[in-house]
């Protein structure tokens, strides 16, 4: 194969082969793109959920009221008891709840527990703002402790009309063998 | 094997070293690319036994003849195998053949990365097989990988990653040749827009694969990190999140399906304009369509996953970006259809089964349309009506463009015609077959059969019989073509440079079997 050819071949070669690792790096680019994108639009808004937020002073809108309810779940690989102690409760829009849920470690050692919340309907899930929250850290549990959790949130007044039902789920992992913590 | 000493006589050139070590050390295009065909060849045989003791499961309600783990694995690497095994190995092995006879080349681009390509395929699937036969049993999460069920996959875990990793590398190896070819050897005067459709089809295909297989790559990676080394990129538990998978995974997944197609786009357009005897009607509009195809694959992946939960403004942009694909899809079914327009037809083996994939994918493409429509994909999701959906774009399009393109050239490979009566035979056994295999699940996806089952409601039983009737008699047929190529490989009629009545293009200038170095001098063309 003559000269030139040989060398045009290789240049191309060259960039072909930077697309395939702009490919690659794209892959894991998504990771962030991922998040970025779930916040600014405000889908699932995973951060925001983790994250404690402000309770509005305004005054509360007694005329409307809301249905929180709770539920949980516990994934497979984890050895709890964890349950909301209530159900569900009416709510006004922007005044201060407290809830709770009970967790039973019973797996026979000490472990970890981290709840992840998710808000349905998904977007309803930047209306409610938890001040202070069980899933914000990890949880500690001694073998076979059983404890209380708590939850304070409110219901932001701007939550759209037509939105009279939220519901809260918290899925409760065992983290005792995942690197870090919830981000 | 397609070729022997008598190709001496047309170059100035040696023939290949004899016997097994010209298959390890050929880096000649016609050596490779046969390679490729015999392998993909085998592995839709192999893909075609899984299939088959699904069927037979599947015959019946209950669980006759394998237990629902195996069952699950059987699905998997079923999948596997077909996707990147046979169909995609088969196009890189056309691609090999034909894109150097057809652009005036004399060989590839990169030769001997041609050949690393072809054995690092080879040793991916042996590996990939090999899982059947580690403690746990093959992937059996279906061929999406979908966490956290795949990471509960046992010791064929790394085995099927490093299996992808390999395979995902030769596809892309095979891909930068394929560019690299056609951008830089076609013969003086081959302008790109003079280009055969067929090459076309490949160049905008290789460009795919470097695209996505590298994130695909990327993804498993992360599956690897987060089973072995406790990342947390898709474990809820650590702030991570398995729906970011489907994302990576449906990014790669949709331009794949593409690349699947779009090589047998091209194959249709070689062979519809050889049997009307008249050129491709709308040439230039045949590249913008597959360019607008691949530009689109890259928008709508979500059309996957739209149960998993999004907001109507992405619901709305998927279901739309998705249904702007059956535009340019419609100017390629309409030209191809006006190309047979007023055309001087004859229904040869390879024009049968172009024929038959222009009715079929065009039914596949309608199913396609319902599925974009997210309303009503809530309905259809994870059901029977998928699995015949994919199956009818795939095997009657892909499939059989790809049964279409040895038909069209078998000839010019071997230099023998081969037996039409037993190929006609073929073509019909396979069409109706596929017909009764994969039709009835459209009406046992509508009536609500879930895929990925190894039992059922008693109701679907009879359309279930009808299926698993339809897929023996298809497996079966196969062997009919195995046959008609190995008597074809051995002997026959001698075939003319030509061929066909109306040839055109490159490939039919030199003589058949083409021999072992052609257009070591660049063609003249005019």
């Amino acid at each position: 194969m003559e000269a030139p050819r040989r060398k045009s071949n290789r240049g191309l070669v060259a960039r072909l082969v930077l697309m395939t690792a702009g490919s690659f790096a794209f892959g894991f680019a998504l990771v962030p793109l991922y998040d970025v994108f779930c916040e600014v639009t405000g889908i699932g808004t995973r951060a925001e959920l983790s994250r404690a937020a402000t309770a509005d002073a305004s005054a509360p809108d007694v005329n409307r009221t809301v249905v929180v309810e709770f539920t949980a779940s516990v994934p497979d690989n984890g050895s709890w008891e964890f349950a909301p102690v209530v159900a569900s409760m009416e709510v006004h829009p922007g005044r201060l709840y407290e809830a709770h849920y009970t967790a039973h470690n019973l797996a026979d050692r000490e472990t970890t527990g981290q709840a992840v919340p998710s808000i349905t309907p998904l977007r309803a899930a930047r209306y409610f703002r938890k001040t202070e929250c069980f899933c914000f850290t990890p949880q500690k549990f001694a073998r076979d402790e059983q404890r209380e959790l708590l939850v304070r949130f409110t219901v932001d007044r701007d939550l759209p009309p037509g939105i009279d039902r939220l519901t809260l789920s918290y899925a409760f992992y065992d983290v005792a063998h995942v690197a870090g913590g919830a981000g | 094997m397609a070729h022997g000493n008598e190709a001496a006589g047309h170059g100035n050139h040696d023939g290949p070293p004899k016997g097994l070590v010209r298959w390890l050390t050929t880096t000649n295009h016609k050596d490779i690319g046969t390679m490729y065909l015999v392998f993909s060849l085998a592995m839709f045989l192999i893909g075609g036994l899984m299939a088959l003791a699904i069927r037979a499961e599947l015959f019946q309600p209950g669980l006759q003849f394998v237990n629902p783990s195996f069952f699950n694995q059987l699905t998997t690497v079923h999948a596997l195998v077909m996707v990147f095994g046979a169909v995609m190995p088969a196009t890189v092995g056309l691609a090999n053949w034909m894109i150097p006879l057809q652009i005036g080349a004399a060989d590839m681009a990169l030769p001997r990365m041609n050949l690393f390509s072809f054995w690092l395929l080879f040793f991916a699937f042996m590996l990939l097989i090999s899982t059947f036969f580690v403690p746990g049993g093959a992937p059996a999460a279906g061929w999406t990988l979908y966490p956290p069920l795949v990471l509960q996959t046992g010791t064929a875990f790394p085995m099927a990653i490093f299996a992808i990793h390999m395979m995902g590398a030769s596809s892309i190896m095979g891909a930068i040749n394929v560019i690299v070819t056609i951008v830089n050897m076609r013969a003086p005067g081959m302008t790109l827009l003079k280009m055969p459709l067929f090459s076309w089809s490949w160049l905008i295909t290789a460009y795919l694969l470097i695209a996505v297989m590298p994130v695909f790559a990327g993804g498993v990676t992360m599956l690897l990190t987060d089973y072995y080394f406790q990342t947390s990129f898709f474990n809820a538990a650590g702030g991570g999140d398995p729906v970011l998978f489907q994302h990576v995974f449906w990014f790669f997944g949709h331009p794949e399906v593409y690349i699947m197609i779009l090589p047998a786009f091209g194959i249709i357009s070689e062979i519809i304009p050889t049997f009307s005897r008249k050129p491709i009607f709308g040439y230039e509009a045949m590249v913008y369509a597959i360019a607008s195809i691949a530009f689109l694959s890259f928008i709508v992946w979500a059309h996957h996953m739209f149960t998993v939960g999004m907001p109507l403004a992405g619901q709305l942009f998927f279901t739309l970006s998705t249904m702007l694909i059956a535009v340019p899809t419609g100017v390629k079914v309409f030209n191809w259809t006006t190309t047979m327009w007023r055309g001087s037809l004859s229904f040869e083996p390879p024009m049968l089964f172009a024929l038959a994939f222009l009715f079929l994918f065009t039914i596949g493409g309608f199913s396609g349309l319902m599925l974009a429509i997210a309303p009503a994909d809530f309905q259809y999701h994870d059901t029977y009506f998928v699995v015949a959906h994919f199956h009818y774009v795939l095997v009657p399009g892909a499939v059989f463009g790809i049964m279409a393109a040895v038909y069209y050239w078998l000839p010019k490979w071997t230099g023998h015609m081969y037996d039409m009566t037993l190929a006609k035979w073929h073509f019909w056994l396979t069409a109706i077959f596929v017909n009764v295999l994969f039709f009835p699940q459209h009406f046992l996806g509508l009536a609500g059969m879930q895929r990925r089952i190894p039992d059922y409601p008693t109701q679907f039983t009879d359309w279930n019989m009808v299926s698993s009737i339809g897929g023996f008699g298809f497996g079966l047929s196969q062997l009919l073509f195995v046959w008609v190529i190995i008597r074809c490989v051995k002997g026959g009629q001698r075939a003319t440079a030509g061929v066909w009545d109306w040839p055109h293009g490159l490939e039919w200038t030199v003589p058949s079997p083409a021999p072992y170095h052609t257009f070591e001098k660049a063609p003249e063309l005019h």
